[in-house]
C-alpha cells in the first residue's frame, strides 16, 4: 500500500517525464556524435601513412610468396567460413583471423587488395627502405628503390633518397607547367576559337555578304590564335620530352625488377623510416590535397575540390534565387491576398510542395528548365551554336533553379510565420504616422521578419546541399572538364555542368572500379559535405541570431 | 497649418447645426466660445452584424482635451479610431454618417488616408516603439514623407523629444535601441514620434493603462501641456485621469453617447442618471 502510493507520488512529481526527455535528448546527441565520429574516423584515417609490412606468405597451394603492403583491416571468422580443409590453419583453431592488405602494384599483380590468413604469415617485418609510391595511374606502388635512369641509361646505380626526391620534384615542376599550358593557356585559346567560330556562324546566319570586313577580322584573329596555339604545342613537346627522360628501377617484394617513369609519380615516401612529426606533416599534406586537388583515377584518388566548389556555388546561386522569390510570395499571401478559401488552397499547395519527392523536381527541371526554357533561350540567343545546345542542356543554372523550386516552400512558410509574428501594434504605429501599407512593410515589418527569412534560408540550404537525385538530371556530372567559374569572360558560366559532393559520394561508392580504395574516400567526402553544410548553416545562424536579438523585445509586446 | 484657416472659414455653420442636433444629449453644454475641430454627424459603425456605434453626433473643440469615458466595450476606442480611420484595418467594418475634420468628410472616397493620419496622430494603449534607435523612431514619420536631411531631422527630433519631456533622459543615447526604454519612457517616445510630424489632432487610446503611477503622472502632465498646441482626444478607463487632464468629457455606454459636457459639470453635476451611476461607481 505504502509502496504503491510512493510510486504514484514519484510518478506525479513529473520526474519520470524529465528522465524520459533527458534520455531522448541524450540518445539524439549520442547518435549525432556517433555518426560524425564514425564518418570522421573511417574517412580521415585514410590519409595517415601507415607502415608498410613485408612478409612471406604461404598460399593455398603451398607455394611461398613474398608480399609487401599496408594492413588495412582485420577480422575474425569462424573456421567453417574458410573454405575446405586448409592445411595452413592449425587444427585446434576454431576462430581464424584474416587481414586485408593493400599490396598495390596493380599493374604487375592484377589486384590492389589481398585477404591473407594471419596464420600463414611468416617472417613479418617492417624494412626501413621500403617505399610507397603514389602514382597517377594504377594506384600505389610498393617496392625497393634500385637505380635511376635517364634516356634508358643508368645514371645512378645506388641513388640516395634526397636525389630521388629531387627527380620527383623536377618532374612535378614540369607537370605543373604542362598543366598550366594545357588547361589554362590552350584552354583560353580554345575558348576564344569557339567564340570566333560562333561569331562567324552568326554572321553567316545573318546572310552577311562574304565581303563583310568582320569575316576578315575573324580570320586574322584566328590566325593569330593558331600561331599562339602552335607556340604552346612546341613548348609542350619540349616539356613532354624532358618529362619522359627520367625513370627509376625498383624491385618488388618478390625480387622482380621493374622500371617506372618519374612522370607517373605523385609522391614517394618511406613510411617505416618516417618520424611521427614527419607522418603528421605528411598527413596534413594529403588532407590538403584532398580538399584542394582535382580527382584522379576515376575519382578514387586525389582531391575533390571541384565537387566542393560546385556544391557551394550551386547552393549560393540557389539562395540568391530562392530568397527574393519566397519572400515576395509570402508577403503577397500574408499581407495582400484576401484571406479566403483560395488563399487557403494556395497555402496547402505550397506546404505540399515541400513533401514532393525530390526526384520529381529533377524530372520537372529537366522537362521545363532544360528542354523548354533552355531550348527556347538557345533558339533566341544562341542560334549560331545550334544544334549543339548552350542552355538547352543540364547545367548549374538549371540545377540551382530546380533546387530553388524545391526549397521555396520552406522559405515561404517560415517568412509567413515571421510576418504573422510582427505585432499588430507595430504595424498600427507605423500606419498611424501616415505610412502607407507598402511603406510600413518595407520600413518596419520586413526588417523584423528578416530573422524568420533567414531561418527559412537555413533550412533551404541544408536541404539543397544534401540533395542528389534531382541534380543528376539537371546538371551534375561525374567529372566536369571545367569549373563553372574561371578566368575566361564572362567568368561565371551558368551553362556548364558541375560536380557535387553528394553525387561524388554516390559515384565513388557505387560506380567505382576499385571499391576497397574508394571506401575511405566515401567517408571522407561525406564528412566534408557535413562540414560544408554545418559551415553554411552556422554562417546563416550567426546572422539570424544577431537580427533576432535586435528585434526580440519588440516581438514580445 | 493652412487647413486651420480653412477650418475657421467653413465650420461655424456646421457647428451651429450640430449644436442643434445635439441638444438632447448635451442639454447644458455651451460650445459657443470654442472652435469646433471634429464634427461627428449621426455616425453608425458595424462590426459585421454587430452595431458598435449608434448614431453618434458630437463636436470636439479645438485645442482642448476631450476625454471619452465608459465601461469596457462601450465603443469609445472604436469612436476614437474612426477619427484617423484606423478601423479600416479591420475586416468587415461598415460605417455610415460622417466625421468632418477641417470641413471635409474623412470617409469620402477622395480622402488620402495616409495624409489624414499625418494630420491626426495617434498613441496606443501599449507603448509600441519600433525596433529601431530612439532617433529613428522619432524621425520615422518624417522619413516616410521623404525628409532625410540630417539637420532638419536633428532639429525636429530634438524639438519633439523636448515637447514630450523626454529629451533630458535620452539625449545622450539617441542611437540606442528604443526597445531598451522603460514603459513610461517608451510611451512618451511614442508621443514624441506622433508630434514630430506636427499633427493637428492627437488621439490617445488609454495611453496610461500599461504604465506605473509615476509614469502615468508624467504622461498626464505632458498631455496637460500639449493641449495648448494640439486638439487632444483621450480615451480612458480612469475617471480621475479624465477629470485631471480633460476640458470636456463624454460618457458612452453600449455604443451610444449618453452625455457630453465640460468636465467639471459632468463630474459634479451629471445630467443623466446613468452617468451619475458610472462616475460614482454604482454602475453595473
Amino acid at each position: 500500500m505504502r509502496a504503491k502510493s510512493s510510486f504514484r507520488d514519484w510518478f506525479n512529481s513529473g520526474e519520470p517525464y524529465i528522465w524520459l526527455n533527458a534520455g531522448a535528448v541524450s540518445l539524439s546527441i549520442i547518435m549525432v556524435v556517433g555518426l560524425v565520429a564514425l564518418i570522421m574516423v573511417r574517412g580521415l584515417g585514410h590519409f595517415w601513412p601507415s607502415d608498410v609490412a613485408a612478409f612471406d606468405y604461404t598460399d593455398t597451394d603451398g607455394t611461398v610468396v613474398a608480399l609487401a603492403g599496408e594492413f588495412v583491416d582485420t577480422e575474425s571468422v569462424p573456421r567453417a567460413r574458410q573454405a575446405g580443409n586448409d592445411s595452413r590453419i592449425p587444427a585446434d583453431l576454431e576462430v581464424i583471423d584474416r587481414s586485408l592488405v593493400r599490396v598495390g602494384n596493380r599493374d604487375y599483380t592484377g589486384f590492389d587488395y589481398h585477404w591473407v590468413l594471419d596464420a600463414a604469415i611468416h617472417n613479418l617485418h617492417y624494412p626501413e627502405d621500403i617505399m610507397a609510391v603514389e602514382r597517377y595511374e594504377w594506384g600505389n606502388f610498393y617496392g625497393y628503390l634500385k637505380a635511376v635512369k635517364e634516356n634508358g641509361e643508368v645514371v645512378d646505380a645506388a641513388p640516395d633518397w634526397e636525389s630521388f626526391q629531387r627527380y620527383i620534384a623536377e618532374s612535378e615542376k614540369i607537370l605543373g607547367e604542362i598543366h598550366l599550358i594545357e588547361k589554362d593557356l590552350i584552354g583560353a585559346v580554345n575558348y576564344e576559337m569557339e567564340r570566333l567560330r560562333l561569331r562567324e556562324r552568326g554572321l553567316v546566319l545573318n546572310n552577311e555578304p562574304p565581303g563583310n570586313p568582320a569575316f576578315g577580322e575573324i580570320e586574322a584573329r584566328r590566325a593569330s590564335l593558331q600561331e599562339e596555339y602552335n607556340g604552346y604545342t612546341g613548348r609542350l613537346t619540349d616539356l613532354y620530352e624532358r618529362l619522359n627522360r627520367a625513370s627509376f628501377v625498383a624491385t618488388l617484394a618478390g625480387g622482380r625488377e621493374v622500371e617506372l617513369p618519374f612522370a607517373k609519380v605523385v609522391r614517394a615516401y618511406r613510411p617505416n623510416a618516417m618520424s611521427i612529426t614527419g607522418k603528421i606533416v605528411f598527413y596534413f599534406e594529403k588532407l590538403w590535397e584532398f580538399v584542394s586537388g582535382d580527382p584522379r583515377e576515376a575519382n578514387t584518388e586525389g582531391g575533390i575540390f571541384p565537387a566542393i566548389f560546385g556544391t557551394v556555388l550551386m547552393v549560393m546561386i540557389m539562395a540568391v534565387l530562392v530568397t527574393p522569390f519566397g519572400v515576395v510570395a509570402a508577403v503577397y499571401l500574408r499581407e495582400y491576398a484576401r484571406q479566403g478559401p483560395f488563399t487557403r488552397l494556395v497555402r496547402i499547395a505550397v506546404n505540399n510542395l515541400a513533401g514532393v519527392p525530390s526526384v520529381v523536381y529533377g524530372v520537372f527541371g529537366l522537362g521545363f528548365f532544360v528542354y523548354f526554357l533552355g531550348g527556347t533561350i538557345d533558339e533566341l540567343f544562341f542560334v549560331e551554336s545550334l544544334p549543339a545546345p548552350t542552355f538547352g542542356t543540364p547545367g548549374i543554372m538549371w540545377a540551382s533553379l530546380t533546387m530553388a523550386i524545391l526549397t521555396v516552400p520552406v522559405v515561404i512558410v517560415s517568412t509567413e510565420e515571421g510576418l504573422a509574428r510582427v505585432p499588430r501594434a507595430i504595424r498600427e504605429g507605423s500606419l498611424a504616422l501616415g505610412a502607407t501599407k507598402a511603406e510600413t512593410l518595407w520600413r518596419t515589418v520586413l526588417p523584423m521578419t528578416a530573422s524568420a527569412m533567414l531561418t527559412g534560408l537555413i533550412l533551404a540550404i541544408a536541404r539543397a546541399a544534401g540533395e542528389v537525385a534531382p541534380l543528376m538530371l539537371v546538371g551534375v556530372v561525374k567529372l566536369a572538364p571545367s569549373m563553372p567559374l574561371d578566368g575566361n569572360f564572362p567568368y561565371l558560366h551558368l551553362d556548364r555542368k558541375f560536380m557535387h559532393l553528394g553525387f561524388h559520394i554516390y559515384d565513388v561508392g557505387f560506380q567505382s572500379p576499385n571499391v576497397e580504395a574508394a571506401r575511405p574516400l566515401v567517408y571522407a567526402t561525406a564528412f566534408l559535405l557535413i562540414l560544408i553544410i554545418i559551415f553554411l548553416n552556422l554562417a546563416a545562424i550567426k546572422v539570424r541570431n544577431t537580427l533576432r536579438e535586435k528585434y526580440r523585445a519588440a516581438e514580445q509586446n | 497649418m493652412n487647413d486651420q484657416t480653412e477650418t475657421d472659414k467653413t465650420v461655424p455653420g456646421a457647428h451651429a447645426v450640430n449644436l442643434g442636433a445635439l441638444t438632447g444629449h448635451m442639454g447644458k453644454l455651451s460650445l459657443t466660445d470654442e472652435k469646433p475641430c471634429i464634427n461627428v454627424n449621426s455616425l453608425n459603425l458595424y462590426y459585421g452584424e454587430k452595431q458598435a456605434l449608434k448614431d453618434i453626433s458630437m463636436v470636439v473643440p479645438e485645442k482642448k482635451a476631450t476625454a471619452f469615458i465608459g465601461p469596457s466595450g462601450c465603443g469609445k476606442s472604436t469612436l476614437l479610431r474612426c477619427f484617423n480611420r484606423m478601423n479600416d484595418l479591420i475586416d468587415n467594418v461598415r460605417t455610415s454618417g460622417e466625421v468632418r475634420i477641417g470641413g471635409e468628410n474623412i470617409f469620402a472616397k477622395a480622402v488620402n488616408v495616409a495624409e489624414l493620419r499625418r494630420k491626426v496622430g495617434m498613441v496606443f494603449q501599449k507603448p509600441n516603439p519600433f525596433p529601431k534607435s530612439i532617433y529613428e523612431n522619432v524621425a520615422y514619420g518624417l522619413r516616410i514623407q521623404g525628409i532625410n536631411r540630417r539637420q532638419t531631422l536633428d532639429a525636429v527630433v530634438e524639438k519633439a523629444l523636448k515637447s514630450a519631456a523626454l529629451w533630458d533622459e535620452v539625449k545622450d543615447r539617441l542611437d540606442d535601441n528604443a526597445l531598451g526604454l522603460s514603459g513610461g519612457q517608451a510611451q512618451r517616445l511614442v508621443i514624441a514620434r506622433a508630434i514630430a510630424i506636427e499633427p493637428e489632432i492627437l488621439l490617445l487610446d488609454e495611453p496610461c493603462s500599461a504604465l506605473d503611477p509615476i509614469s502615468t503622472l508624467k504622461v498626464e502632465e505632458l498631455i496637460y501641456e500639449l493641449k495648448a498646441n494640439y486638439t487632444i482626444v483621450i480615451v480612458t478607463h480612469n475617471m480621475q485621469q479624465a477629470a485631471r487632464v480633460s476640458d470636456y468629457t463624454a460618457y458612452m455606454y453600449l455604443g451610444e453617447m449618453i452625455e457630453f459636457n465640460d468636465t467639471g459639470t459632468l463630474f459634479t453635476n451629471p445630467g443623466e442618471k446613468m452617468t451619475e451611476d458610472y462616475i460614482t461607481g454604482r454602475y453595473g
